[in-house]
């Protein structure tokens, strides 16, 4: 048996660890199930290359950035909580004011539980997602980011297990032997949301999937960071420092293959795929997919939870302090477009109850700053299409419009009309061929794949030449 | 004083439904194996003012069951297994709809819970009765009244996909019960131990996976890309398991379709004449000859619906249930027969010499159903035996279920036990109805049974099944007396009074769901913690959070 000290000097951490006998006790089972699963589900290869990785070793100015080769199963998964501090009172909800909790309420215990564990969740499931990535990566740089984006999915799942383990007991370690043994797209043990069940064999979808999906994450955690329970509200604090840059990874990946599509556009007299490149309408088509699964992610428009959860001071909304003025929100009301007898009519819903919506809405504008940029980036390749988000109704498996059709636009349709033009408008099973037929690994150092613009900078202050992985 | 409330309720709700305009069930049949697949229309609520959406459901959801199940009864002898399943891609039934039960008045929820109740015990009794074997297919989360749906059949299959789960929430979320069986059937019928069941219930998400089994929620779990594979394995299994019954087809299940004359609602085979000024109904069922008897089963079942005691049963539940909604103002029904002693044990006797045959035992099996669910109304029930009655056999139970029974002393009046009274009708507490009225009198009720001689009202009073006996002169004047007493006395009292003294005896695990669980539930859907302006069940859905008064009553 390992004594703790062992276990805290491997795993780097400012929550006590060597002291608390139930999370050390708790670790000691869960590690070597966590590596089995990395083992399994991780990257698949790679698992001895040396990477250059940044790792959090403090929640110091410069702990959380270490950048160092590491082979990827020595990772240094560590448990870190933003700094306390003291005389924090809950921020919203019908506990305003008073001290946040730095241990559970039993009353809000199954609520909080459900919402750790499906943050937690989406963490191994991407790693699952990403697994194969690698072998048709379009650059070192593109590769090690991969990885990094992997490892920290990784650590994200450590930081919610430590709550599980910390703060709930049995259950809380059933939970997290359950996050280990769901699959994303296992039809037996499917991950719990969809958009984390759904393939992602390549990197525009790579790349679609950490600008959109990731950034729900972020809205998600920047919600919770808000949380009346403190030490989740640390946790996810911290965790959102690492999620910028899995966010600047999507970002930019779309916005280099976009200008590369836009010059190859331009080079061929409009047919890219001649080049080798990507049409900018599979591009649109693969926005329009990515943008759509996650905007289910943030559950339905009218949602008892979600008006629980904020009413309790479980979860807050983006920015809470600096953005909002009325913290309690008893009274409002919020305007929602509904389908009622086949037209879309518009109704004022208790605006506690729309909650998902105003958090949906927060990542909304989010996602249209993106497309500014990227459709700036056109402009400057002197392009003169424009890519779009699609209608919040278009393509949904959850809420008030998954039980009908609508076009990108948001016009309701008929179930015909959808299916006569759903692979114009979606990422297809052709879009996927095709793009995996162009995809293909890159290794030379600086080097990268045709069909993708370089980036403007390496990482770290290091040349796009650098070696980011000795294979 | 807060407004009184005597209003009928303004739509006249009928019981009536069809598989082929089902709006919320569909059925598959293949061979010996039925498949009810629960697939809500959100859009078609009974009333307005609510959505079904995730496969909840309301009363006209469970109206469509109760039919369904009537119908494995007598359309579809042949079924062997019944698969209750979710058609609804995402849940398996999220429950009772919270917005219906936040809408209805107190009236409302207590008659929509009986009738629930009912359809689930009839489902179990089917099952009981006929041999089949009923299987639930949990797919995806089971909460509240999906639970007490599963909980009704004899097996439970959750798919194991982790996030499938069965709950009971109601204490947790809305802070009522689960009051439609599911407290009662978790201990009594699967025999969960009760401080797991105390957990169980207030964990709102519910228990899935190995647990599930492991504190017997349910019977099997199973992967997802196995579960109807080995679920219909199964179910061919389990459908071979029961002996045939050498009958391909049921008979024709046709509705019951009375006629409105004034204030009478005339059936076939009795009338109810509704009396709002003082607030009586007279119930009264006419005994044909038994001339038009079949000899034989055959015969019966040929004849179908039209069987004489088929049809009575069908048109006595139907009134009562009629009463029971449609007609809440009405206090006392007063119970009479029209016909020959001679021809009701005629009727009775050809169906005993049937017994054995699915169609007479089905009809025996119904009549008391109906019976039962005529002691569960909550209205007064006075019996007349006067004149021109025949309470005899099957009727005499009924008039015995009844809360008091006056008989005219007079000559040709008489009743007479058979052995429908000797077991074949038992109550819901298992015991005969001579049984109950005779718990302090041991040795009469001893002799009794088998005693099948004709009583006048001097032998009925000495054999204690009646109230009094009188005779014509102090009759009618008495009985007007009683009437109008009964009439002045509190609605609520006598609902409560009438519901304890009529199941005097053992308990059964169904005595427990309607006497104990559901007394309960009724209560708590009147107190403020549920219902006030801040209760939970008010607040469920809503932004606000409920606030309790802490007081233990």
């Amino acid at each position: 048996m390992k004594n703790n000290v062992d276990l805290s000097a491997k795993i780097p951490n400012n929550v006590g660890l060597a002291d608390d006998r139930r999370l050390c006790r708790a670790l000691e089972h869960w590690l070597p199930l966590y590596m089995e699963w990395w083992n399994d589900m991780g990257p698949a290869g790679f698992q001895a290359n040396d990477i250059y990785l940044r790792t959090a070793v403090s929640v110091e100015a410069g702990g959380w950035a270490n950048f160092e080769y590491v082979k990827m199963p020595d990772y240094r998964w560590g448990i870190f909580l933003s700094p306390l501090e003291n005389d924090r009172t809950i921020g919203f909800g019908d506990h305003f004011g008073k001290p946040k909790w730095q241990d559970i309420p039993g009353e809000y215990r199954g609520n909080l539980r459900r919402i750790i564990v499906t943050q937690a969740d989406t963490e191994p499931a991407s790693v699952e997602q990403q697994r194969l990535l690698g072998a048709i990566a379009p650059s070192l740089y593109d590769m090690r980011n991969l990885f990094q984006v992997n490892v920290e999915e990784g650590r994200h799942l450590w930081a919610m297990v430590y709550l599980l383990f910390r703060y709930f007991g049995r259950d809380g370690r059933d939970e997290a032997e359950e996050l280990l043994s769901r699959r994303s797209g296992d039809e037996d043990k499917p991950r719990i949301l969809n958009a984390f069940n759904q393939p992602c064999d390549h990197w525009l979808s790579f790349f679609s999937f950490t600008h959109f999906t990731d950034r729900d994450g972020k809205y998600q955690l920047a919600s919770l960071a808000e949380s009346g329970f403190d030490p989740m509200a640390r946790t996810c604090d911290f965790m959102l420092t690492e999620e910028a840059h899995h966010l600047f990874v999507g970002e930019t990946g779309l916005d280099r293959i976009i200008r590369r599509s836009a010059e190859l556009t331009m080079e061929t007299d409009g047919d890219p795929r001649s080049a080798g490149g990507i049409d900018l309408d599979l591009i649109q088509r693969s926005i329009n997919y990515w943008f759509t699964y996650s905007l289910d992610l943030f559950g339905s428009e009218i949602s008892s939870n979600a008006s629980n959860f904020f009413a309790e001071g479980l979860k807050g909304r983006f920015k809470e302090e600096q953005r909002y003025e009325d913290h309690v929100m008893k009274d409002g009301v919020k305007v929602l477009s509904l389908v009622k007898e086949n037209k879309v009519t518009h109704e004022e819903i208790p605006y506690r109850n729309a909650m998902n919506e105003v958090l949906r809405e927060e990542y909304m504008n989010d996602c249209e700053r993106a497309l500014r940029k990227w459709n700036r980036t056109l402009e400057q390749v002197g392009m003169d299409v424009r890519l779009k988000l699609p209608s919040r109704r278009f393509h949904r498996h959850q809420g008030l419009y998954s039980d009908y059709d609508f076009d990108p636009e948001g016009n309701l349709i008929t179930r015909e009309e959808y299916e006569k033009n759903h692979h114009s408008w979606l990422l297809n099973a052709e879009d996927n061929e095709y793009l995996s037929s162009i995809m293909h690994q890159v290794v030379e150092p600086g080097k990268m794949a045709n069909w993708i613009a370089a980036p403007s900078r390496g990482i770290n202050g290091q040349p796009l030449e650098f070696e980011y992985v000795r294979l | 004083m807060a407004e009184v409330e005597n209003k009928e309720t303004p739509k006249t709700i009928t019981f009536s439904a069809h598989p082929s305009s089902y709006r919320h069930w569909r059925l598959e049949f293949d061979g010996a194996i039925c498949t009810a697949y629960m697939d809500v229309d959100p859009d078609h609520p009974l009333k307005e003012g609510y959505d079904l959406k995730m496969n909840s459901y309301d009363l006209g959801v469970d109206i469509e069951l109760a039919d369904m199940v009537r119908r494995l009864r007598f359309e579809h002898p042949e079924v062997k297994t019944l698969i209750v399943a979710s058609g609804h891609a995402q849940v398996f039934c999220a429950g009772a709809n919270i917005g219906m039960l936040g809408l209805s008045t107190h009236a409302w929820k207590v008659n929509f819970c009986k009738f629930t109740n009912e359809t689930r015990c009839e489902l179990e009794d089917v099952a009981e009765q006929t041999g089949l074997k009923t299987i639930c297919a949990v797919t995806g989360p089971c909460a509240g009244g999906g639970y007490e749906l599963a909980l009704a059949c004899d097996e439970i299959w959750l798919i194991d996909d982790g996030n499938s789960a069965v709950s009971l929430p109601e204490t947790p979320l809305l802070g009522v019960l689960p009051g439609t069986g599911g407290l009662t059937r978790l201990v009594d019928k699967r025999k969960v131990r009760r401080d797991r069941a105390d957990v169980f219930c207030t964990v709102a998400e519910g228990v899935k996976g190995k647990r599930a089994v492991q504190w017997r929620l349910v019977d099997h779990i199973v992967a997802r890309s196995k579960f109807w594979e080995e679920l219909n394995a199964h179910a061919q299994q389990r459908a071979s398991e029961v002996p045939d019954r050498g009958v391909e087809r049921g008979i024709e299940w046709l509705p019951v379709e009375p006629t409105l004359e004034g204030n009478t609602v005339r059936y076939s085979t009795l009338r109810v004449e509704y009396h709002p000024e003082d607030r009586t109904a007279n119930l009264t069922i006419e005994v044909p000859s038994a001339a038009t008897c079949p000899k034989d089963a055959a015969a019966m079942q040929a004849e179908g619906c039209e069987f004489w005691p088929l049809r009575m049963a069908r048109e006595l539940e139907h009134a009562i249930l009629d009463l029971r909604i449609n007609h809440s103002l009405t206090g006392l029904t007063l119970v009479r027969t029209e016909g020959k002693l001679d021809d009701i044990l005629a009727w009775d006797q050809a169906l005993l010499d049937a017994r054995g045959h699915w169609f007479a035992d089905q009809v025996i099996h119904l009549m008391n159903h109906v019976l039962q669910r005529v002691e569960r109304t909550s209205c007064s029930f006075f019996a007349l035996i006067e004149e021109g009655s025949c309470f005899g056999g099957s009727l005499l139970d009924l008039a015995l279920v009844a809360d008091r029974v006056y008989m005219l002393d007079a000559d040709g009046v008489e009743i007479a036990r058979n052995e429908f009274n000797d077991g074949l009708l038992p109550m819901t507490t298992g015991i005969t109805r001579t049984e109950c009225r005779l718990l302090g009198e041991e040795e009469l009720a001893k002799s009794l049974v088998g005693n099948y001689e004709r009583l006048d009202a001097i032998a009925a009073d000495d054999a204690g099944l009646v109230t009094e006996s009188m005779d014509d002169i102090d009759f009618e004047d008495t009985v007007r007396i009683q009437v109008e007493e009964r009439g002045s006395l509190s609605p609520d009292s006598l609902t409560g009074m009438e519901a304890n003294l009529r199941f005097a005896g053992p308990e059964t695990m169904k005595s427990k769901i309607f006497g104990r669980l559901s007394a309960w539930q009724n209560w708590i859907f009147i107190r403020p913690n549920a219902t006030g302006p801040q209760g939970a069940l008010t607040l469920y859905g809503k932004p606000e959070r409920p606030q309790f008064e802490w007081s233990r009553v």
